[in-house]
């Protein structure tokens, strides 16, 4: 049961993926990213991390995502659907996925995992609690840096979105 | 019974159980489209839908014009209705999406009710067993992340419908969901800080909440709407904003955007989004009842175990005591007090005049976000000092 599952969701988090490079409509885009994350929440979950999954699921597929299609809509990206790559980014991308490859070959041929150890209860994120018991701990510093970067973040949208009438709200 | 059922696969028990959650879900909410019709009938002094009848119920003395009165014949006749309806599908639409919202709508709606328990009863040690279909440690927060799929639906009808009403119906759905998302996520979270006091292994599981309801004494027996009025009220008010009830219709705004995102819809898909609004009605009522009214306990400081000692004590009966008793109770008590509350959501509708759409993101954004925040900092505060000293 459990193998196909996870083929099942590897599959589809992949499929996905791939259609949203390929896919020239930006809303078809933004569909298929949701299903690839819905497919790692999948992942996730057969890991034990169902807080990461479910997290995942509230703030990416439910929020972020959604805001995507929002602009998408906005922008009306209708009109001009046909535009295809640049040459620079065709040239990043493939340089890109050199070195992706490059890392999943050298992780294959010479990396090490450890041997899963059965005495532990579970993944990370399993039960709440020491989930979040690191995160106030061990990783405080990371959690303050990007509570501090989103901070600064939301600050350069409030500046940016202010309606400017005049010479004197320019300050 | 009980050997042929734990003989069954387990994705079959699964499957059985899923689907019977589903057969009763289903028809409440369609019920509960019904007696919409009927209450706001009521509250504006008219007799509302009192015409369709069987032909045999009308052979049944005083019931069966009873029964016509009160309008159940007409949830049939538009079941039916909906079913054999031309499926218009206009010309202008994207098809694809058109077609996948109703179903996007539905899917978000019934999946959260496997994370709600529904009722409890008791194992020969006395201890409380929920009824629920996965009794899952990150409980609420499930039913958070696949609610909020729920967007969607609305988002892909006003885009997919191609035309100006319903795009702009999706456009203000989409931002209104997000925004009244954070004050209800943050108005739960001192919820789970007073019942994950120091020592307990963590937990944010519905069922539990319930069992803290049901401890005993003052404190113990006390709702959490009588400890965290605040939160109930932010819930309760983004609980309405989430489910697109009046006084927050923006999405479909009857008055100045025909019928919102489903103004191109009709027939089985339009009836789609109806039931899907009324599921998630009905399982928001159900969370609500679980966090701040006590869940399947019948009265404040008056938990489950009491009551049905209290039957055995006054009938002396065995059956008093049967599990399939004490489930079918407490079920029967979570219901009420579901339906009662969704029994409020159409009060308010016809009690609070709509928002203007500027309102709705104001009191969202500038009003309700920011108790929300100063609800969670001074209970955060006050339940830290309370756990030290005890």
């Amino acid at each position: 049961m459990a193998p196909a599952l996870f083929h099942l969701f590897a599959l589809l988090t992949i499929a996905s993926a791939v259609g949203v490079v390929a896919n020239k409509n930006a809303v078809n885009a933004a569909m298929s990213f949701l299903l690839c994350l819905v497919g790692v929440a999948g992942l996730f979950v057969q890991l034990d991390a169902y807080l990461l999954a479910f997290l995942l699921l509230l703030v990416y597929a439910g929020a972020v995502v959604a805001l995507f299609l929002f602009i998408i809509m906005l922008l009306d990206t209708q009109g001009r659907q046909n535009w295809g790559f640049k040459k620079l980014s065709t040239f990043t991308s493939l340089v890109a996925l050199g070195l992706l490859l490059t890392g999943l070959g050298t992780f294959v041929t010479r990396g090490q995992l450890d041997a899963p150890n059965p005495n532990a209860a579970g993944g990370v994120g399993a039960a709440l609690k020491p989930y979040a018991y690191q995160l106030f701990t061990t990783y405080l510093l990371p959690v303050q840096v990007m509570g501090f970067l989103l901070l600064i973040a939301m600050l350069g949208v409030i500046v940016l979105s202010r309606k400017i009438d005049g010479p004197e709200d320019a300050k | 019974m009980i050997d042929f059922w734990s003989s069954l696969h387990p994705v079959v028990q699964g499957l059985i159980k899923g689907l019977a959650v589903i057969m009763v879900i289903f028809p409440l909410a369609g019920a509960c489209s019904m007696a919409e019709r009927k209450v706001s009938a009521w509250m504006q002094g008219r007799p509302g839908p009192n015409r369709a009848i069987v032909p045999w119920f009308a052979w049944i003395p005083f019931v069966g014009t009873f029964l016509q009165r009160l309008g159940v014949f007409h949830l049939m006749a538009d079941g039916a209705k909906f079913l054999f309806k031309e499926e218009p599908v206009p010309g202008h639409v994207n098809k694809l999406y058109f077609a996948l919202a109703p179903a996007i709508a539905m899917m978000p709606a019934l999946t959260t009710v496997t994370v709600v328990p529904f009722g409890a009863y008791f194992n020969s040690a006395g201890e409380a067993i929920p009824l629920v279909l996965a009794n899952v440690d990150v409980g609420l927060l499930a039913v958070f992340a696949v609610s909020s799929l729920g967007v969607y639906s609305l988002i892909l009808a006003g885009w997919a419908s191609n035309s100006k009403y319903p795009f702009l119906g999706g456009v203000r759905a989409s931002a209104q969901l997000i925004s009244y998302e954070l004050s209800m996520t943050l108005s739960v979270i001192p919820v789970f800080l007073w019942i994950n006091a120091p020592g307990t292994p963590g937990t944010m599981s519905l069922a539990k909440v319930v069992e803290f309801q049901s401890l005993p004494g003052f404190w113990g027996g006390t709702w959490f709407v009588f400890l965290m009025p605040l939160s109930a009220f932010i819930f309760l008010v983004s609980l309405f904003a989430e489910t697109n009830r009046q006084p927050f219709d923006m999405p479909e705004s009857e008055a100045d955007l025909v019928g919102g995102f489903h103004t191109e819809y009709g027939a089985f898909k339009w009836s789609l989004f109806f039931v899907a609004e009324y599921s998630h009605m009905i399982v928001g009522s159900g969370v609500f009842t679980l966090l701040f009214f006590g869940g399947w306990n019948p009265l404040p400081w008056l938990p489950l175990a009491d009551l049905v000692g209290w039957l055995h004590h006054a009938t002396h009966a065995a059956w008093t005591l049967h599990p399939l008793f004490v489930g079918v109770l407490s079920l029967g008590i979570f219901l009420g007090k579901v339906v009662a509350l969704i029994f409020i959501f159409m009060w308010v509708r016809w009690t609070v005049p709509r928002f203007r759409y500027d309102q709705v993101m104001k009191l969202g954004w500038q009003k309700l976000l920011p108790l929300a925040i100063a609800n969670l900092i001074f209970y955060a505060l006050a339940i830290a000092l309370i756990q030290k000293s005890a």
